[in-house]
């Protein structure tokens, strides 16, 4: 039973919980966590089983409420989306119990119940965008994380968030509303609104001046949702002022779907032919991504703060996200898919730790972590360790997907973005290796904390905050050591995207 | 013959990184700690010279260790190029423990276990580096081998050891992205492999434009090698405390500089392949250059370590030329240069810490007189310096001819003027130390004002007033060494010959 409803309970378990949170809220404040951990437990445990299914039978095809697609709901698991649901429902699950401690710090009492629905709520919708066949049910899917994520931000403490939230709100409505558009156009000249029976239905209209408006809209509205330079400006306010667990959530796992949108209707609703022929959306995703790469990590150098610095870097990963796409060919876009794991993996540690950092000592500043690596020695091997995958080092999971990128690059005959990538990673090396050496080497000075005497003793996070940043770090190595298994998943994705090229 | 499988060159890196765990964790002992490094220099060492003699017989040993992804592994072969490298960084790895206990405790500085935990992690890497099999293994050790050595530059944590210590790390890991991995990159993309072979893994179709745009990026990417205009890192690298100098900008760190490029050459591009491509007498020149112009500045430098560390680059641009020649007796001198100018370097830099230690001098100027205070250290120091310029009986001498008779061979005849006038450059810029020493009266006390609160009274002074034996014992061993070598060169040669005979598909006269 539950291996044949699988595909659905993924979404329903975090979703129905949802709905229970607050009333278990009612009763006991404190339970509200347990419901969301075990909801995101199961979630996780779900989607991996999915993936192992996917990996062994091939693709799942689940109608929901058994109607039969196209008319009906479908959902389908294949190889692509099957690895992008494990990455968020296994982020998912860390954060939640990452969040037990952060929350009670960052978040007024009161409203902790709603966060835990929200947040549930927000999971649940990354998971149902992911998951689904049908590219209206995504934009359900896509409306419901959205709202629930300008709840999240807004949920912070600061008042800053409030307007950040905002922001985003506005120009996240923008974007969801160019894709209702856009959908809305694919179903009026086709009549459908699966995805696979799109693909089929459209060739024969790819000239229409419909098809391509809808396309313009799709573009747009998604590259505002993944925050592509230079549509990113909402992202490094709503980032820096977020409470950390809510941060890290979203730098790992919301614009990585927003990728995994582009790549859908790029590769799966359209197909690469059009992309590559009749709209040339590649070579000016191409040109911004290399833009994204580099002027990312630039501003990142500049920031003071450490959670804008790590939003700023998020703007130039995200470009190498998009930049494997928009290289067509499978080892680009091999890197590309498996920078979507790796990329949660480094930012998840990084946002996990400024927020363990921010929970031990309100520090938020990159000046404040001078001579922190005595104070928390293993939050910060935790972000030296992400600090350097960023930076592409061999044997963690950043020079994996860099290695690939610049390999796809090389094989496409566009060997000037392997400059970009490098220079981008030198960038990279700069801002983190300022902070590790601070970390290490500096001197800490007295103002940032209570007194000088303890800023030498050994203080860490909380162990419920400490583990999935801890975790989550090892695995950057883990994967960059041995990363055959997730390179084989990236590969089999890049394959059914472009089907051999 | 055909290649034996072994796990010995997996044990020989990971002896000195477990050592490096059980150092760190020893910190309340510091007798325990120092144990386990000198326990770990042995041991390593004794695992070293075990592989040598079936690699002497011809064999080559196969380590493979794990699969990071397809095509890019980790993997372990050992040949007559790595063992004489890594048996020279981990024969000096003793002698310098010994030394370094002696000098971090006569100073009592701060933070020792982290100073002796990366020194070890440093030594693992090198043995890395000189067992690697394929250019990633070279490339992840080459990179360890640069964050780890970080901490040890920056070892003082004054703003002057930072400032150095950024300065290294911003040349070698820059370049390291920016040039090497960039040229690994398009090699793979050309030639599909990045395992070392001899005779070079690129096939025939690929133009010789491409294959030299990928020479020049792994010149320029392999920073540590030195060779100018990516040289002013070892100078800043300086701020070390000096057993760091001995031996990482002596020994491993500048020899893994010059041995990725001695693989790189024979065994990626492959000697037909560059000669085909004529990438060989330019290196060369670029190589004799730097070895002209790092004389010259050694010349203008008063401070002891300043003029070792440009004596070094020169030094080093030597092998490269070496390398670069490609002809039979070339490559035996660079590969002997790797081993030789090792101990004939490590003399010298032992010389300066020993006498900073004793009269805390560290400018030439200051040095009248000290060979009657120190004949031991003075004594070595000259040793070195002679073998440095190149005059027999010195070990340095044999290095030299072989490369001179390689410019021969590769008719570069203005190279060997090269030779010719960097030695003279090298006696003048060594010499006047060793005539300081001995030959002038010793300064009067109110010159030494770089001595607070050392006593020294001119009674005193007269008499001999070396460091601790610690620290005279092993640089008057490694005095011995150069000597030694020159009268059984056969300890040197018969790997150099089996490199170059490799290197040449065996067309070794």
């Amino acid at each position: 039973m539950i291996k044949e409803h699988a595909p659905v309970l993924v979404i329903l378990v975090p979703l129905l919980s949802a709905v229970l949170v607050p009333l278990v809220g009612m009763l006991r404040n404190r339970f509200c966590w347990h419901v969301a951990f075990a909801a995101t437990h199961v979630s996780f445990l779900l989607s991996g089983l999915l993936l192992f299914r996917v990996q062994t039978n091939g693709k799942i095809s689940y109608r929901l409420g058994g109607w039969e697609p196209p008319w009906g709901i479908e959902y389908v698991i294949d190889e692509l989306n099957s690895f992008v649901l494990v990455t968020i429902a296994f982020i998912g699950f860390l954060a939640t119990l990452y969040a037990r401690k952060s929350v009670v710090a960052e978040i007024e009492p009161v409203r902790i119940p709603a966060f835990y629905s929200i947040f549930l709520l927000f999971l649940a919708g990354l998971l149902g965008i992911v998951i689904t066949g049908d590219i209206f049910n995504l934009y359900v899917f896509l409306e419901i994380s959205s709202l629930a994520g300008y709840a999240l931000i807004a949920a912070s403490r600061k008042r800053e968030a409030l307007l950040a939230s905002y922001n985003y709100l506005i120009l996240g409505t923008i974007a969801a509303t160019f894709i209702l558009i856009g959908i809305g156009y694919l179903y009026m000249v086709t009549g459908s609104l699966n995805m696979a029976d799109l693909r089929e239905r459209l060739p024969a209209l790819y000239h229409s001046k419909v098809v391509l408006t809808a396309f313009a809209f799709f573009s747009v509205g998604i590259s505002l949702k993944l925050a592509l330079f230079p549509l990113h400006v909402w992202l490094p306010n709503a980032y820096t002022y977020a409470p950390s667990v809510v941060s890290a959530v979203m730098a790992a796992t919301a614009t990585k779907v927003g990728a995994y949108v582009l790549f859908r209707i790029m590769f799966t609703v359209f197909r690469v032919e059009f992309d590559l022929e009749v709209v040339s959306i590649t070579s000016i995703l191409l040109v911004l991504s290399s833009a994204a790469i580099i002027l990312g990590s630039v501003l990142a150098i500049a920031q003071t703060n450490i959670k804008r610095m790590l939003a700023y870097s998020s703007v130039g990963q995200i470009g190498y996200i998009v930049l494997g796409a928009s290289i067509v060919n499978e080892t680009a876009m091999t890197g590309s898919l498996v920078h979507i794991l790796n990329h949660a993996l480094m930012k998840g540690t990084l946002f996990f730790i400024a927020g363990c950092v921010l929970y031990r000592t309100g520090i938020e500043d990159i000046a404040g972590l001078r001579g922190m690596g005595r104070r928390m020695p293993f939050s910060m091997a935790a972000f030296t360790v992400a600090g350097l995958s960023m930076a592409g080092v061999p044997l963690t999971v950043g020079f994996v997907s860099k290695w690939y990128l610049a390999l796809g690059a090389l094989r496409a005959d566009l060997w000037y973005l392997v400059p970009v990538i490098l220079v981008s990673s030198l960038l990279t090396a700069v801002y983190f290796g300022r902070i590790i050496e601070s970390i290490y080497f500096g001197r800490a000075e007295d103002g940032h904390s209570s007194g000088s005497l303890s800023r030498e003793r050994m203080h860490e996070a909380p162990t419920g905050m400490l583990v999935p940043a801890l975790l989550l770090a090892v695995l950057c190595l883990v994967f960059g050591i041995s990363a055959s298994t997730t390179v084989g998943y990236a590969e089999a994705a890049a394959r059914l995207l472009l089907g051999g090229r | 013959m055909e290649p034996l499988q072994s796990a010995i060159p997996l044990y020989v890196v990971s002896v000195s990184l477990a050592a490096s765990l059980l150092i760190a964790c020893s910190r309340k002992a510091p007798n325990l700690r120092e144990f386990w490094t000198v326990g770990a220099a042995c041991l390593k060492f004794v695992l070293v010279l075990s592989l040598i003699p079936p690699i002497v017989r011809g064999h080559i040993i196969e380590c493979p260790l794990f699969t990071v992804l397809p095509g890019l592994a980790m993997h372990f072969r050992v040949d007559a190029l790595g063992i004489g490298f890594a048996a020279t960084a981990s024969l000096l790895w003793i002698l310098t423990s010994f030394y370094s206990i002696s000098y971090m405790r006569s100073l009592r500085e701060h933070a020792q276990t982290r100073y002796f935990t990366c020194f070890a992690i440093a030594l693992s890497a090198a043995t890395g580096v000189a067992f690697s099999g394929n250019l990633f293994t070279t490339f992840v050790f080459y990179e360890i081998i640069t964050l780890c050595t970080f901490p040890l530059v920056a070892h003082k944590e004054s703003a002057e050891a930072l400032r150095g210590a950024r300065r290294y790390i911003v040349y070698l890991l820059g370049t390291s992205i920016a040039f090497q991995l960039f040229a690994i990159l398009l090699a793979y993309h050309a030639a599909g492999t990045l395992d070392f072979r001899n005779g070079g893994i690129f096939p025939a179709s690929v133009s010789a434009a491409y294959l030299a745009i990928v020479f020049m990026l792994f010149v320029a990417g392999i920073a540590k090698a030195a060779v100018m205009p990516f040289h002013s890192w070892l100078p800043a690298a300086m701020v070390a405390p000096t057993p760091v100098s001995a031996l990482l900008h002596a020994v491993a760190v500048v020899k893994t500089g010059v041995f990725v490029i001695f693989k790189v050459i024979l065994q990626i591009f492959g000697v037909d392949t560059l000669m085909r491509i004529g990438a060989g007498i330019p290196l060369a020149y670029v190589a004799s250059f730097t070895i002209l112009a790092a004389s010259v500045i050694a010349l203008r430098k008063d401070n002891l370590k300043a003029r070792l560390a440009y004596s070094t680059v020169s030094q080093l641009s030597y092998i490269v030329l070496g390398a670069a020649l490609l002809s039979p007796s070339s490559i035996i001198g660079g590969f002997a240069q790797i081993i030789l100018h090792a101990f004939g370097k490590i003399t010298l830099f032992f010389a300066a810490g020993a006498i900073y230690v004793a009269t805390h001098r560290t400018e030439i100027s200051q040095l009248d007189g000290v060979g009657r205070q120190m004949p031991f250290t003075m004594g070595a120091f000259a040793v070195g310096a002679f073998s440095m310029i190149g005059i027999p009986p010195f070990g340095g001498f044999l290095s030299k001819w072989y490369i001179a008779i390689g410019t021969l061979e590769a008719s570069a005849l203005p190279i060997l003027l090269v030779i010719a006038l960097s030695t003279i450059l090298n006696a003048c810029y060594f010499m006047p130390i060793v005539y300081r020493a001995f030959f002038r009266s010793p300064l009067p006390e109110t010159d030494s004002h770089h001595t607070p609160g050392h006593d020294s009274s001119p009674s005193v002074r007269r008499r001999i007033h070396e460091a601790p034996a610690l620290m005279v014992i092993p640089l008057v061993l490694t005095a011995l060494a150069t000597v030694v070598f020159f009268f059984m060169p056969s300890l040197v040669l018969d790997l150099a010959k089996i490199v170059s005979a490799d290197a040449l598909g065996g067309r070794l006269r």
